[in-house]
């Protein structure tokens, strides 16, 4: 247990194996290590930034469907509005066809009452000439009586 | 057991199990078990060191590539926590004296006389295989941080900063010879205290096994079949199972002094 020259190889053996360990172990190892910590702080980088990019994209596409919904119910609402008029629009104007109809009918209906008023009333001049002439056979004269009698039809 | 060496005396197997395998007198003594035993582990570390790197994945790491990463992520650790400013030196000198010292104590586990009696089929007379349980291992290292201690020092503060480290430092300008007094002892404390602190330890653990491997030595058969050969092996185990806490920490802090002390040469004041 005293302290010998077995010191001095010691010392030897020690430096080296320091030497020796950083060069084939420490180093390598190390390196190897640190590379591994940075790929995994990119791949945590990556995939937060990932995280972040589908959140973006998940509230883009909900903002977009909101957007179409929106516009839906617009085109909706404006497709009512517009039958509701064309609905209306078609009522109207069956309204002012029918009453077109109605009262060309009415206008019709008065030409043929006036139409078979003045035949009636031609007739009937001759009617009552005829029957005046039975009557009155032999002393009426035919030209100055009908004269009379056609002022007569004029005033019904 | 000394089953094989023949009669022995307690006295005997004890000095014999604490000689080491040496050639040359005085200073000048080469324990080649130590030196054999050690230049192994470390060989065997980077040959490890080799292996895991070459085979080595950055994805997913396999069992004992994960084992040396946690190794390594500790020491890592160790160092940034106590270590300050930055030197590419200080993380691998203290993973190596981590795992290094941690090896030669382990050696303290292996059944004491295993080594010794295949030894001694080869003809050789001495062998102690816990190169931590020689002074001169433990003293070469500490004495390899020492000089590290004083190089860094010289490189950060400056010579004169130094310098005025040993004059101005502990008590101010007014007690300049006690002052360079007790920075030399401090600074003397430094790798002496490392050296001995993990010699001791090792030297003492290795004799206690020494103890409880007598323990049956001297008794009749049937007692030691029924009292002293159960009581050893649990002794032995229990002294087995604490040591392994011993060696680890005794590693650990060995490579935490170096960096606090290798740390403390890079701060520019106390």
């Amino acid at each position: 247990m005293n302290i010998t020259a077995t010191l001095i190889p010691q010392m030897i053996a020690f430096i080296l194996l320091i030497w020796f360990i950083n060069k084939v172990m420490w180093g390598p190892l190390s390196e190897m290590m640190e590379a591994r910590q940075k790929r995994i702080a990119d791949g945590l980088a990556a995939a937060e930034k990932g995280k972040h990019e589908q959140e973006m994209a998940e509230k883009r596409a909900k903002e977009v469907l909101h957007d179409a919904k929106k516009q839906s119910a617009e085109i909706i609402a404006q497709a009512q509005k517009r039958s509701s008029e064309i609905v209306e629009e078609s009522k109207e104007n069956a309204r002012a066809e029918g009453e077109r109809i109605v009262n060309a009918a009415q206008a019709e209906i008065e030409r043929e009452v006036a139409q078979a008023k003045e035949q009636l009333r031609s007739q009937l001049a001759s009617v009552a000439v005829a029957g005046a002439e039975k009557i009155l056979k032999k002393e009426i004269d035919a030209n100055t009586h009908s004269n009379m009698l056609n002022e007569l039809a004029a005033k019904i | 057991m000394a089953a094989s060496e023949g009669e022995m005396t307690s006295v005997e197997y004890i000095q014999h199990h604490l000689t080491n395998l040496h050639v040359g007198e005085g200073f000048w003594t080469f324990n080649l078990d130590t030196i054999f035993i050690s230049v192994a582990l470390g060989l065997l570390m980077i040959f490890t060191g080799m292996k895991v790197t070459k085979n080595m994945a950055t994805d997913v790491p396999g069992g004992f590539q994960n084992f040396v990463e946690m190794i390594l992520e500790f020491v890592q650790g160790q160092v940034k926590d106590t270590f300050p400013g930055k030197n590419a030196l200080i993380a691998p000198m203290a993973l190596t004296i981590f795992v290094w010292v941690w090896l030669m104590n382990f050696m303290d586990l292996i059944p004491i006389d295993l080594f010794p009696l295949i030894a001694s089929w080869f003809g050789l007379g001495y062998l102690k295989i816990v190169p931590t349980t020689d002074l001169s291992t433990t003293l070469a290292m500490s004495l390899v941080v020492f000089a590290l201690i004083i190089y860094y020092n010289l490189k950060v503060k400056g010579v004169g900063g130094y310098l005025k480290m040993f004059l101005f430092h502990p008590f101010g300008k007014f007690f300049v010879p006690v002052n360079v007094v007790m920075t030399a002892i401090e600074e003397l404390a430094k790798p002496l205290s490392l050296a001995l602190r993990l010699f001791g330890n090792l030297f003492a653990g290795e004799l206690v096994f020494l103890l409880i491997a007598l323990l049956a030595g001297g008794v009749g058969f049937s007692a030691m079949l029924l009292i002293f050969g159960p009581l050893q092996v649990i002794l032995d185990l229990a002294w087995l199972i604490f040591h392994l806490l011993v060696i680890t920490l005794q590693a650990f802090i060995f490579m935490v002094l170096t960096i606090v002390y290798l740390g403390m040469a890079h701060t520019e004041d106390h």
